[in-house]
């Protein structure tokens, strides 16, 4: 029978939940690396026995971490992150021109076909390959370097490249989304980039449709139907069916459109999740329930899943990496909160029950489905 | 030899237990002790010292002998008893809540 490795990560340690695939009894290991942040932990498809890790805290920096035996035991591997060339400058908060500074990774997009190469999104902007499992770490400097780079601003939380999306069919055709500059796309193996940005609309830049500056929370694709892009920014969510030359909004009966994490049903292409979140301010449920909204029609008309999920004083946040989908059939779905809540649905989010509820807050999920 | 006490964190990292010791080569500096210390636990590279900068991380501090030594010139040289090995060298993560 298959199981199910989910990995999370937290503001002070990483935990790995393993089930079998009836996913109703599950082994909790942790914290590892107790007392760091960890931002992202992402497992190889190509060997799920490797996994990758961002460690990390204000007092001692980056780490990168990786395990060769599905989590059990770690090692630290490369974490230098240097910028190719001359770094330049983007936008500071206040308008004035800043340098481009490493401060942690925020996301790791390991090959879905080579073991020892991975992707790292970094804040400040910029993507990162590694060739050898992470020992040591190259710049794709072609996106960085981007004409429009130096009109780029950090988002509240900085300047973080936090969604690395690659076409399973052909790995040089990648998407990436970065707070707040938007969403850009290569063909190219990260050479050459484009923005993607047309048909977004935001109120809080001068020039709402500008080509970029958008805050792209999140984008998600469905690996079957690379054009397909479903994404949750600032304020909106939207749908591409061109591989994001443009976009249309599909937020429809959404309580609230802004949100952070989007994700798709590993076997219906057009069921997407959402969790809606008050406003850009109130980074909590509306009315205090948390519910988790499913589009069975790639957007527009969404229905609300709330059994099993807090409908009464819940003020709670999920961050833009704590939501993932398992390949098992039903489709099973996983998001951990702010709260310390790791919740499961193994029916496609009919119905929903926390894994763990007390880890400390949670920024990342991820989930491997096993043989 | 020279005595290095990392924080708990760091300790970890490098898999040690208690104090480490080092022989460093030439006049005892802070850049010379941290140079030895990335040497033997090449982990612990960027986690002290900014991997570009080399500048001191904001939230560690360095003392020895009963002196905040986090901001002297990292070619100065650090106390005789240092040196001599009498007393540690003192890496510590500041106070700066989490």
């Amino acid at each position: 029978m298959s199981r199910v490795r989910v990995l999370v990560g937290t503001r002070k340690g990483a935990f790995v939940l393993e089930s079998d695939g009836t996913r109703k009894r599950w082994d909790v290991s942790g914290p590892h690396f107790g007392g760091w942040e960890m931002y992202h932990l992402k497992g190889s498809p190509a060997d799920p026995n490797r996994i990758y890790a961002s460690q990390g805290t204000s007092w001692f920096g980056q780490l990168i971490q990786r395990s060769d035996d599905g989590g059990r035991t770690w090692e630290p591997v490369g974490n230098a992150f240097a910028y190719d060339g001359v770094p330049g400058t983007h936008l500071w908060y206040d308008g004035t021109p800043h340098p481009w500074e490493f401060a942690r990774v925020w996301h790791l997009e390991p090959s879905r076909t080579d073991p020892d190469t991975v992707l790292a999104g970094v804040e400040d902007a910029a993507l990162f390959r590694s060739t050898d499992a992470g020992r040591t770490w190259h710049e794709l400097p072609g996106l960085r370097t981007h004409a429009s780079a130096p009109s780029w601003q950090p988002g509240a939380g900085g300047m973080c490249l936090h969604t690395i999306i690659v076409d399973p069919a052909d790995e040089r055709r990648m998407v990436v989304a970065i707070s707040s500059a938007g969403a850009f796309r290569t063909d190219d193996g990260g050479v050459t980039w484009r923005p993607i940005n047309r048909g977004l609309r935001s109120e809080q830049i001068p020039n709402p449709t500008a080509e970029v500056g958008h805050c792209v929370h999140r984008i998600a694709m469905h690996p079957t139907r690379p054009q397909v892009l479903f994404m949750q920014k600032h304020w909106d969510v939207m749908r591409s069916d061109d591989g994001g030359a443009s976009w249309r909004e599909v937020s429809g009966n959404l309580p609230s459109d802004f949100g952070f994490p989007i994700d798709v049903h590993a076997h219906e292409p057009e069921t997407v999740y959402v969790v809606p979140i008050t406003s850009d301010s109130e980074h909590y449920p509306p009315e205090g329930r948390l519910r988790v909204y499913r589009s069975r029609s790639g957007g527009t008309e969404w229905e609300p899943l709330t059994d099993g999920l807090p409908q009464a004083n819940c003020y709670v946040n999920v961050l833009r990496d704590a939501m993932s989908v398992d390949r098992l059939d039903p489709c099973g779905v996983y998001f951990g909160t702010t709260g310390g809540q790791v919740y499961a649905s193994a029916d496609a989010g009919d119905r929903w029950a926390p894994i763990v509820r007390d880890l400390p807050a949670v920024l990342s999920v991820e989930v491997q489905t096993l043989p | 030899m020279i005595r290095v006490v990392l924080p708990q964190h760091l300790r970890k990292l490098a898999r040690v237990d208690g104090e480490v010791t080092l022989a460093v080569e030439g006049p005892v500096t802070q850049r010379a002790v941290l140079d030895a210390l990335e040497a033997r636990y090449p982990m612990l590279g960027g986690t002290i010292r900014d991997r570009t900068t080399q500048r001191r991380r904001a939230f560690v501090r360095f003392f020895a002998c009963e002196e905040d030594l986090s901001n002297a010139s990292p070619d100065a040289l650090l106390p005789d008893a240092v040196a001599a090995g009498t007393e540690p060298f003192l890496v510590v993560g500041a106070m700066a809540g989490g």
